[in-house]
C-alpha cells in the first residue's frame, strides 16, 4: 500500500503547488461536517497544520505512515484527534477532518487529464487512509483513557473506611453498588478490620439510591465475611423507602442489627463495647 | 509427620496452625488439644490461622471437629486471625464455619474467652467461691 518514491514527490508538488485550492476545499468540506461547532479560524489552523506535517513528510520522502520521516506528521494527527476527542467530537466527525483531504485532492487534480492521474489519485487515497486509521486509532485510545481514568477515580472515591471511635470504623456507601464496587469495598473493609483490630464497623447505605436483590447480597456477604474473621457489622442509613423496597422483595437480613441512622448505629455499638454514652455520664455528674 | 505446637497461656491453649493440614497432622493435633486440654484444665482454646492462606472445606470441618470436641471438654474455642482473602472466599463458596466463634487477633480472643467465662460464673456459679480480683463487685 505504501507509495513509491515517485508518487510521494508528485503528492508534495501537487499539494504546494495548489495549496490554496487544496486547503479551502479541505476547509470547506470539513465545515460542513462540523456545522459550525469549531470557528472558522481553528479550523483552518488546523488544516493548515495538517497541510504542513503532511508535505513536511512527503518532501523528506516518507512513503508511507509507518515511516520514520512521517513521525511528525503521526504526532500532529495524534495531537488532533486527542483534542477533538476530550472535546467531545464523534470518532467520525475526527476521522472525516482526514478523509476530506481526498475530496480536496480530487479538485486539485481534476485539470490534469493524464492517464497518470488516476493511479496517482488511488495511490494517494490509501496514503488519506491509513492517516484516517491512525486519527481513528488515537481518538479511540484517548478515549479508553479517559473511561479508565474516570473509572478509577470514581473508585478511589467511592470507598473511604473512616474510624468512629475506638474499635468502631464506619463505611458510608454512596453511589450504585455493582459488583466490583462491591468487592473494593469488601476487601477495604476486612483489611481495615484486620489493620485497626475494630471488632465492629458500620456500613452505612445513606447515599445508596436503591438497594435491590442484588445489592443486598453484596451488603449481606460483607456481613458474613466480616463474622467469619470475628468482627460484627451493623448495616445503618436505611431511609423509609428503602426499608419498603427491602421488605417488598422479601430481602431477609436475619439477625444483622440495622439502624436508622449512623448515630443510632454508633449509640447501638458504644452500648455493646460498655462505653457509657454522653447523657448518662453527665446525668451521674449531676 | 509435623506436629502442630499447642502453648498453654494462663487458663487458654494457644495453637498456632503454620503448615499445611493432611488428614494425619489434623487427626494428631485432635488428639493432642483433647489430651492437653484434659491435662491442664483450660477453658479456653484459641486457634490462630493468620498464616492459612487457603482455609477449604477440609480445614473447615477440621475447625468445626475442634470447636465441638473442646466444647464436650467444657472449653470455649475461637478462631483469630482469619485473613480478609479467606474470608471473602470462604463466603463466596458459601462454606460457613457454623459453630465456631472467631475473633480478629489472639488478643481479641483471648478477651473473647475471658468476657465467656467471666459471664458464666455470674450466671451459673456466683457463689462467690471463685472471685478473682478483675471479677469484684
Amino acid at each position: 500500500m505504501a507509495l513509491s518514491t515517485d508518487e510521494s514527490g508528485r503528492l508534495a508538488d501537487l499539494l504546494t503547488s495548489r495549496v490554496d485550492r487544496v486547503i479551502q476545499r479541505w476547509t470547506e468540506v470539513v465545515g460542513e461536517q462540523l456545522r459550525g461547532r469549531l470557528s472558522q479560524a481553528e479550523l483552518l489552523r488546523q488544516v493548515q497544520e495538517l497541510h504542513r506535517a503532511l508535505v513536511d513528510a512527503l518532501g523528506k520522502g516518507a512513503v508511507d505512515l509507518a515511516a520514520e520521516e512521517a513521525t511528525e506528521l503521526r504526532a500532529v494527527l495524534a495531537e488532533l484527534s486527542r483534542g477533538q476527542a476530550r472535546q467531545g467530537f464523534s470518532a467520525t466527525e475526527t476521522a472525516t477532518g482526514v478523509f476530506a483531504l481526498k475530496d480536496a485532492l480530487l479538485s486539485a487534480m481534476e485539470d490534469d487529464q493524464s492517464t497518470r492521474t488516476l493511479r496517482d489519485y488511488v495511490a494517494f487515497a490509501a496514503m488519506v487512509d491509513q492517516m484516517g486509521l491512525f486519527t481513528f486509532e488515537s481518538y479511540v485510545h484517548t478515549r479508553e483513557g479517559l473511561i479508565a481514568d474516570q473509572a478509577e477515580q470514581l473508585l478511589e472515591l467511592s470507598t473511604p473506611v473512616v474510624k468512629l471511635w475506638e474499635g468502631v470504623v464506619a463505611v458510608p456507601l454512596v453511589g450504585t453498588l455493582d459488583s466490583a464496587r462491591a468487592q473494593v469495598v469488601m476487601e477495604r473493609l476486612l483489611q481495615t478490620l484486620v489493620d485497626t483490630g475494630s471488632p465492629y464497623a458500620i456500613i452505612d447505605i445513606t447515599g445508596v439510591p436503591a438497594v435491590d436483590t442484588q445489592v443486598a447480597q453484596h451488603i449481606l456477604k460483607t456481613v458474613v465475611a466480616a463474622r467469619l474473621m470475628g468482627a460484627d457489622c451493623i448495616i445503618s442509613g436505611i431511609r423509609p423507602q428503602i426499608a419498603q423496597t427491602i421488605v417488598a422483595l422479601g430481602i431477609e437480613f436475619g439477625d444483622i442489627a440495622t439502624k436508622a441512622s449512623l448515630a443510632d448505629a454508633l449509640r447501638h455499638v458504644l452500648r455493646l463495647t460498655g462505653v457509657e454514652s454522653g447523657r448518662r455520664q453527665s446525668r451521674r455528674e449531676a | 509427620m509435623e506436629r502442630v505446637p499447642i502453648l498453654k497461656i494462663g487458663d487458654i491453649l494457644l495453637v498456632s496452625i503454620q503448615v499445611d493440614m493432611s488428614d494425619q497432622t489434623a487427626v494428631a493435633l485432635q488428639e493432642d488439644l483433647a489430651e492437653r486440654i484434659v491435662a491442664t484444665g483450660c477453658h479456653g482454646v484459641i486457634i490462630d490461622i493468620t498464616a492459612l492462606d487457603i482455609v477449604d472445606s477440609f480445614v473447615g470441618r477440621m475447625l468445626s471437629t475442634i470447636a465441638s470436641i473442646s466444647r464436650v471438654l467444657d472449653a470455649e474455642t475461637v478462631v483469630v486471625g482469619m485473613r480478609p482473602a479467606v474470608a471473602i472466599t470462604l463466603v463466596e463458596l458459601g462454606l460457613s464455619l457454623n459453630g465456631i466463634r472467631t475473633a480478629l487477633n489472639v488478643e481479641r480472643g483471648m478477651e473473647l474467652i475471658a468476657a465467656e467465662r467471666d459471664h458464666d460464673r455470674h450466671d451459673e456459679f456466683d457463689d462467690g467461691s471463685d472471685v478473682e480480683p478483675t471479677a469484684s463487685p
